[in-house]
């Protein structure tokens, strides 16, 4: 490979061709700041916040490093009084233009462009104060608001929701200072056809995009001594919440999190582990019936509530194709509002279902029809990773020094394959581990199937099970899922199941996960990280198959009989609705 | 910002959309096809209302959004219908230092009407251009294809009456 | 039909005489046809030249003499504040701000009987011994035309008067006798820079894009008429006046880089541009010359027209790829540029009109012709568009070196009513001012530099002491900040808080820190901005702010407006001495702020003066000023 020697502030390092000025930085331990720039989706130089001084031999320039390729003997300099007086600038004529309600403002404690203007000595905050063009918030969708007034045109945002998402529903609307991100005509976002998925709040750096927090409405219900108050939390939500109280990324805190939630005074602290081994009982159960009786194949996972919405946007043709299972979350809350509810001889009603998600588009979910097994919704409220952090630092929880502690029995008992719902391939792959004993009768020899594991977009894989071929594949991020079925539906590709996850590497890296800085996304590979930490703890998980899971068991004995039994399709089973474009 | 959505309610005809989709069937295959499709589009009906934009969106496969991104992009793309006579008046450098901008500051206070916009009988619509290259008659406006120069601000209301 | 390359030859020579009738030295003896050239261009087109060509018809027809007389439509002739022009060859003789009720009388007298009618003329070209060529007059006796060599004085919607000046014979030779290496070699050694505003040595770019990738696939040739200054049309009137030059330098670039497909991105404001570019690209297609296998060489290429859609960013050539590829006009950052990484993510260049319009004729009459003209670093002509306070309002090539005091007071006739030069405003939104000190400024692209300007595609606007600076850098920043894209930072909101600095400033509100942080940003702006137009805005603030710093200090200090132009700033009023009390001020006040009984002075309360000016048009005794 061709290498190219460059020197920053003075120290030599050598890097490929093509690499830029920002990467051949890192190299020299050098961090730029910068606030546009998301690796390989918005390369686009457009908030010069990441200018250096370049010398290719013609006299120093200014150049935005993350696009401009460093070249043969260039002298990089980050630090230069013109330098740092030019990101000044730029960071004042931001400010001029971005509504300054820090105070009240829910990104203020890990607001990007703040630690910028902290980092680069902002001392006049109000130096090119002038005329703003008001813009109304958006609270129009289910799971988010968008206030452009404090937008600061980095278009992040626009680049998940384009190139990740396929899905396009926000953009650059207008040109020069009238430049602003919305939906066509202005249309509420809850008017368009956005999936929920929520990516877009993941990358803003500051709080111009947020999920609607419904912190107080679970503290509305633990407070309320009418309620029984259950929280179920996903699998990738102990994968991610850490980071929130400074631990490294990829650390598992199930046990702190379990802790904390009892401190926050939930009656009982269960798992969504529990409904996602449900799930793998009655998806199964249905890909083997949809296998013997010339069903709709490829079946595809409907796990994942962005990705249905999708489905039900872009894909309407394909409806049919998805599994009738309700998602883990909805499969718990709707055992909980029968089963459970029955064994303890509480009603529905006064059973309130919490659900911790690393997901925004939950929030639109619970509130879908037909999610109403017990007469009443599901799941009653869905907050994120994020609003989670939030409750426990509001209650005063010193999250870093509680003891590790269990989730209630009997809907917080799981397994390995539970666990691994909250990454790409994980639903395949718990699928897979209970497929075998559904379709054979024999538990299979192999329990790892790592061909559907990792983080590229696509992965495909066949089996042999028994004397069948099952050809399968996975994708994530919905343009990934969109390439994929413009294969199936030009009869290009015959697989025989599919699992589809919204947002890109799935679940770990979903839209109510903990927000990582650019500085961080850019250098890490964020979401292999937090799979990790899942698959780690499958590995050393008793039972590592849905089917052996003994509270599953049970449940099946005393209430659903059997799986896709009449009983589990009302209560564990739902319906799809083509909702049409834009 | 409100719905862009225009207030005129939508009066295509049936034949408008038959050439509309003529015209997005000719161009969807090739490369760069949006921006020639819209300014037929607007040929076609004088301005690119959101009922165009979604058959141009579904058509073409591109999300509604990136069609409504370039259109609001573009100057010369408009959301509104124009008036049965669009007033079109040059500022030029040539047209503004002969006086260009009283012109047109007179017309909104005629018309009262901003630029950009239509009077309520959809008779009048007025804008500002840039250069169209009649610098010799500075300072110049247009009424549809008509141009008249060499104004002064008692000219606005005769030119008015001549298409009132 | 494909021609074959006698056939076109065979025209070619057929219209050379036919074409020699246009020239005054064929004017001797008996006239046996006569050709009415009547100027088709935007500005004639729209003060009428389209009435005039009917009425010329039906004169001459009924007259008789439809055989003895050719009208024909051609391109602009440059002095576009006479028209519509017409000039009847072989005498010359050049009618200017033609009327349709002239027509008859003309038709009658000149082209039926021979006498011109010498009362219709420009006037300059009338002398005692008959009339002067069109050649000898102030406008036109300095002037070099290369990029413009046609426009005029062919039918630019007829391909084969194109051939008749020697029209695609430069494609031809370089098909046939040159390598693609020579051509470029040919490009480079004539000096020719890009017309369009930075000036990069063309024959570079093509070297560039010829080789930096060397296994491309595919390479695009694009041609930039997205002419967008205000003020500037040169590209438009070669557009209009000769299409198929730009046409031909398109082929000759393909043949010199190895691209078998352009694009011509015109304004869509141009629609006469573009109708004759249609139908030459259409002629050329029918005659082979165009299309594949052209002059029988095996080689291809082809053109099509994108039109643009009103942005000014547009301009910027990875804004204009970035918008032929059907998004939103942004810049996309460079490196990669073009010739790497262009249209389609293909090595392309992107020219502008008149850089290709010079191109066929360096290539039949060779580099060093080229680059004897203008000065060591800028070589050949340049065009510019004359406007603003001058009396020959028109299009104007002239070779490189000639000083500004040359094109203003000779060919541009001077400033109208005597009054005195201030500045002249050259590459609009991203040039500046030049003001009376360089007057003697020899024009080429490193001396506008130097002063603070730039060439840009060459508008040049002239302007008197009646013309505020401050209110001039105003217009300009206007300008950007609605033409700005709106993806960077700098230019997005710099050039608007910039904007709301100089209306402070105009409005009386300003402060010297005020001047200081204007600078300021100015330079930040500049240097740190995506790409190029963001890089020029504050170009007009800071010109205006180096040369007429005094006029920003009056708005500040003294809350004067010099030049009386800053509405905020002046006040008017009444000199008792000279008012007659006649009442007809008070009565045209629209704000009521004239006081005052009949036959006594007035007086104007200041409190409620709007500062419209209607009293001073009014006032038939010189009795009110503004201050």
């Amino acid at each position: 490979m061709d290498m190219i020697n460059v020197k920053v502030n003075g120290v030599d390092v050598s890097a490929p061709k093509g690499t830029t000025i920002l990467q051949a930085a890192r190299l020299a331990n050098v961090d730029i700041p910068t606030l546009c720039y998301l690796k390989d989706i918005n390369e686009i130089g457009a908030c010069r916040i990441c200018i250096v001084e370049a010398d290719e031999g013609r006299g120093k320039r200014l150049v935005a490093s993350c696009v401009y390729p460093i070249s043969e003997g260039m002298q990089i300099f980050t630090n230069t009084p013109k330098v740092l007086e030019s990101r000044k600038k730029t960071l004042q004529l931001i400010l001029s233009t971005h509504d300054r309600k820090c105070t009240s403002c829910v990104r203020s404690e890990n607001c990007e462009l703040k630690k910028m203007c902290h980092d680069m000595g902002i001392d006049d905050e109000f130096k090119y104060e002038g005329e703003n063009i008001p813009y109304e918030v958006d609270y129009s969708a289910a799971h988010m608001i968008r206030d452009n007034n404090k937008c600061i045109l980095c278009r992040r945002c626009v680049a998940v929701c384009n190139a990740n998402q396929g899905v396009g529903v926000i953009g650059a609307n207008e040109r020069g200072f009238k430049t602003h991100i919305s939906s066509a005509f202005e249309l509420g976002l809850g008017e368009t056809s956005c999936i929920s998925c929520g990516q877009c709040i993941s990358v803003c750096p500051v709080g111009a995009i947020t999920e609607k927090d419904d912190t107080s409405k679970v503290l509305d219900a633990i407070a309320d001594e009418k309620k029984f108050v259950i929280v179920q939390t996903a699998p990738a939500v102990r994968a991610g919440l850490g980071e929130e109280f400074g631990y490294p990324m990829g650390t598992n805190v199930e046990g702190k999190m379990a802790a904390a939630l009892r401190r926050l005074g939930f009656d009982k602290v269960f798992d969504t582990d529990f409904g996602a081994d449900l799930t793998i009982m009655e998806e199964a159960t249905e890909l083997v019936e949809r296998v013997k009786n010339g069903g709709k194949l490829p079946m595809i996972t409907s796990c994942s509530p962005g990705w249905v919405k999708y489905c039900e946007h872009y894909f309407p043709d394909m409806i049919e194709n998805l599994s009738s299972c309700k998602s883990p979350m909805q499969m718990f809350g709707a055992t909980a509002k029968t089963y459970y509810a029955q064994k303890l001889n509480i009603d529905p009603k006064d059973m309130v279902v919490v659900a911790v998600m690393p997901c925004t588009a939950k929030k639109f979910e619970i509130g879908r029809d037909d999610q109403s097994a017990a007469g009443v919704p599901d799941v009653d409220i869905s907050i994120t990773t994020r609003e989670l952090a939030r409750l426990i630092k509001r209650c005063g929880i010193k999250f870093t020094e509680l003891p590790d502690e269990k989730f209630d029995e009997p809907l917080g008992i799981s397994t390995g394959a539970g666990v691994i719902f909250g990454a790409t391939g994980g639903v395949m792959e718990a699928a897979l581990r209970s497929a075998v004993k559904f379709i054979t009768g024999e538990e299979a020899g192999n329990i790892d199937f790592t061909e559907v594991r990792g983080t590229q977009g696509i992965k495909e894989a066949s089996y042999k099970v028994g004397d069948l071929d099952v050809k399968v594949a996975v994708a994530s991020g919905t343009a990934n899922a969109c390439e994929l079925l413009k294969k199936v539906r030009s009869g290009e590709a015959d697989y025989t199941f599919i699992e589809i996850m919204g947002c890109p590497s799935g679940c770990v890296n979903g839209g109510g996960q903990p927000q990582v800085p650019a500085s961080v996304r850019n250098f890490e590979d964020v979401r292999g990280i937090r799979a990790k930490a899942l698959y780690d703890q499958d590995k050393a998980m008793e039972h590592r198959r849905s089917h052996e899971n003994p509270a599953i068991q049970e449940l099946y004995k005393e209430f659903f009989e059997k799986p896709g039994s009449h009983k589990a399709h009302e209560i564990l089973h739902t319906s799809y609705v083509n909702r049409g474009l834009y | 910002m409100g719905s862009t959505i225009s207030s005129v309610p939508f009066a295509g005809t049936p034949e408008q959309e038959k050439k509309l989709r003529e015209i997005i069937a000719k161009h969807k295959e090739e490369k760069g096809c949006l921006m020639p499709i819209l300014q037929q589009a607007q040929d076609v009906y004088g301005y690119l209302p959101i009922e165009v934009q979604k058959i141009i969106a579904a058509e073409t496969g591109y999300p509604l959004e990136k069609i409504y991104g370039i259109v609001t992009f573009y100057a010369q793309f408009a959301l509104n219908p124009k008036g049965k006579y669009r007033i079109s008046v040059c500022l030029g450098t040539a047209c503004y230092v002969k006086g260009s901008g009283d012109i047109y500051n007179k017309l909104i206070e005629r018309l009262g009407i901003e630029g950009g916009g239509c009077t309520p009988d959809g008779k009048f619509s007025l804008e500002a251009c840039r250069c169209i290259g009649a610098c010799g008659l500075a300072p110049v406006l247009t009424v549809n294809d008509d141009v008249f120069g060499r104004l002064t601000v008692d000219d606005v209301d005769k030119i008015l009456a001549k298409y009132e | 039909m494909k021609k074959s390359l006698e056939e076109l030859i065979a025209i070619g020579d057929s219209m050379k005489e036919k074409l020699g009738i246009r020239d005054e030295k064929n004017a001797n003896g008996t006239i046996e046809k006569r050709h009415v050239l009547v100027c088709g261009g935007t500005g004639c087109t729209s003060s009428g030249s389209a009435k005039i060509i009917d009425k010329l018809h039906e004169e001459i027809k009924k007259n008789g003499i439809e055989d003895k007389v050719e009208v024909v439509r051609t391109g602009c002739f440059g002095l576009c504040a006479l028209g519509p022009i017409m000039i009847v060859y072989p005498e010359g003789a050049f009618y200017s701000m033609v009327k349709e009720e002239e027509i008859e009388e003309i038709v009658a007298e000149h082209l039926k009987n021979g006498n011109i009618v010498t009362k219709y003329l420009y006037q300059e070209t009338v002398t005692e011994n008959g009339i002067k060529s069109l050649h000898e007059t102030n406008f036109y006796k300095k002037q070099h035309r290369v990029a413009l060599r046609n426009c005029g004085n062919i039918d630019p919607e007829n391909i084969d008067e194109y051939l008749g000046t020697d029209g695609y014979k430069a494609l031809e030779k370089v098909l046939k006798e040159m390598t693609p290496e020579e051509v470029i070699q040919t490009i480079l050694d004539s000096g020719l820079r890009g017309r369009g505003g930075a000036g990069f040595p063309t024959g570079q770019k093509w070297k560039l894009a010829r080789n930096i990738v060397p296994d491309a696939d595919q390479k695009y040739v694009c041609c930039n008429a997205d002419e967008g200054d205000p003020g500037a049309f040169m590209d438009r009137s070669v557009l209009e006046g000769d299409p198929h030059v730009v046409l031909e330098a398109m082929a000759i670039a393909g043949y010199a880089i190895g691209a078998n497909q352009g694009y011509i991105y015109v304004r869509a404001e141009y629609p006469i541009a573009i109708h004759r570019l249609e139908i030459a690209i259409g002629q050329a297609r029918d005659y082979g010359l165009l299309g594949k296998d052209i002059f029988g060489t095996g080689f291809e290429f082809d053109i099509e027209l994108r039109l643009g859609a009103g942005a000014f960013v547009c301009g910027e050539e990875t804004a204009l790829m970035t918008s032929i590829e059907g998004n939103r006009g942004e810049p996309r950052p460079r490196p990669p540029f073009p010739a790497e990484k262009g249209l389609y993510g293909k090595p392309s260049i992107l020219n502008n009109v008149e850089t290709y319009a010079n191109v066929p004729r360096i290539i039949l009459n060779g580099p060093k012709w080229f680059a004897d003209m203008g000065t060591e670093k800028s070589k050949g002509t340049k065009v510019f568009a004359l406007g603003g306070k001058i009396n020959n309002t028109g299009l104007v090539e002239v070779p490189m070196g000639t000083t500004l005091r040359e094109v203003v007071e000779e060919i541009g006739g001077g400033i109208p009513k005597g009054k005195k030069f201030k500045a002249a405003q050259t590459g609009g939104p991203s040039g500046g001012c030049i003001p009376a000190e360089h007057f003697d400024v020899q024009i080429d692209y490193d001396n506008l530099i130097a002063i603070g300007s730039m060439m840009g595609s060459g508008g040049l606007i002239v302007m008197d002491e009646d013309n505020c600076m401050v209110d001039i850098a105003k217009f300009f920043l206007e300008f950007t900040v609605d033409e700005s894209c709106g993806k960077c930072t700098p230019c997005r909101v710099g050039t608007k808080r910039l904007l709301e600095i100089l209306t402070k400033i105009t409005k009386g509100q300003g402060t010297l820190e005020d001047i200081d942080k204007m600078e300021e940003l100015c330079y930040y702006i500049k240097a740190n901005s995506l790409c190029g137009l963001g890089q020029t805005a504050p170009n007009p603030v800071l010109s205006t702010l180096k040369y007429f710093r005094d006029e920003y200090i009056a708005h500040v200090v003294d809350k004067k407006c010099p030049a009386g132009v800053c509405k905020d700033l002046l006040s008017y009023e009444i000199d008792p001495a000279k008012c007659k009390g006649c009442t007809a001020c008070a009565r045209v006040c629209p704000g009521g702020a004239i006081e005052g009984t009949v036959k006594n002075p007035h007086v104007i309360n200041k409190d409620k003066c709007l500062k419209c000016g209607a009293c001073i048009e009014k006032c038939k005794f010189g009795a009110i000023s503004k201050k």
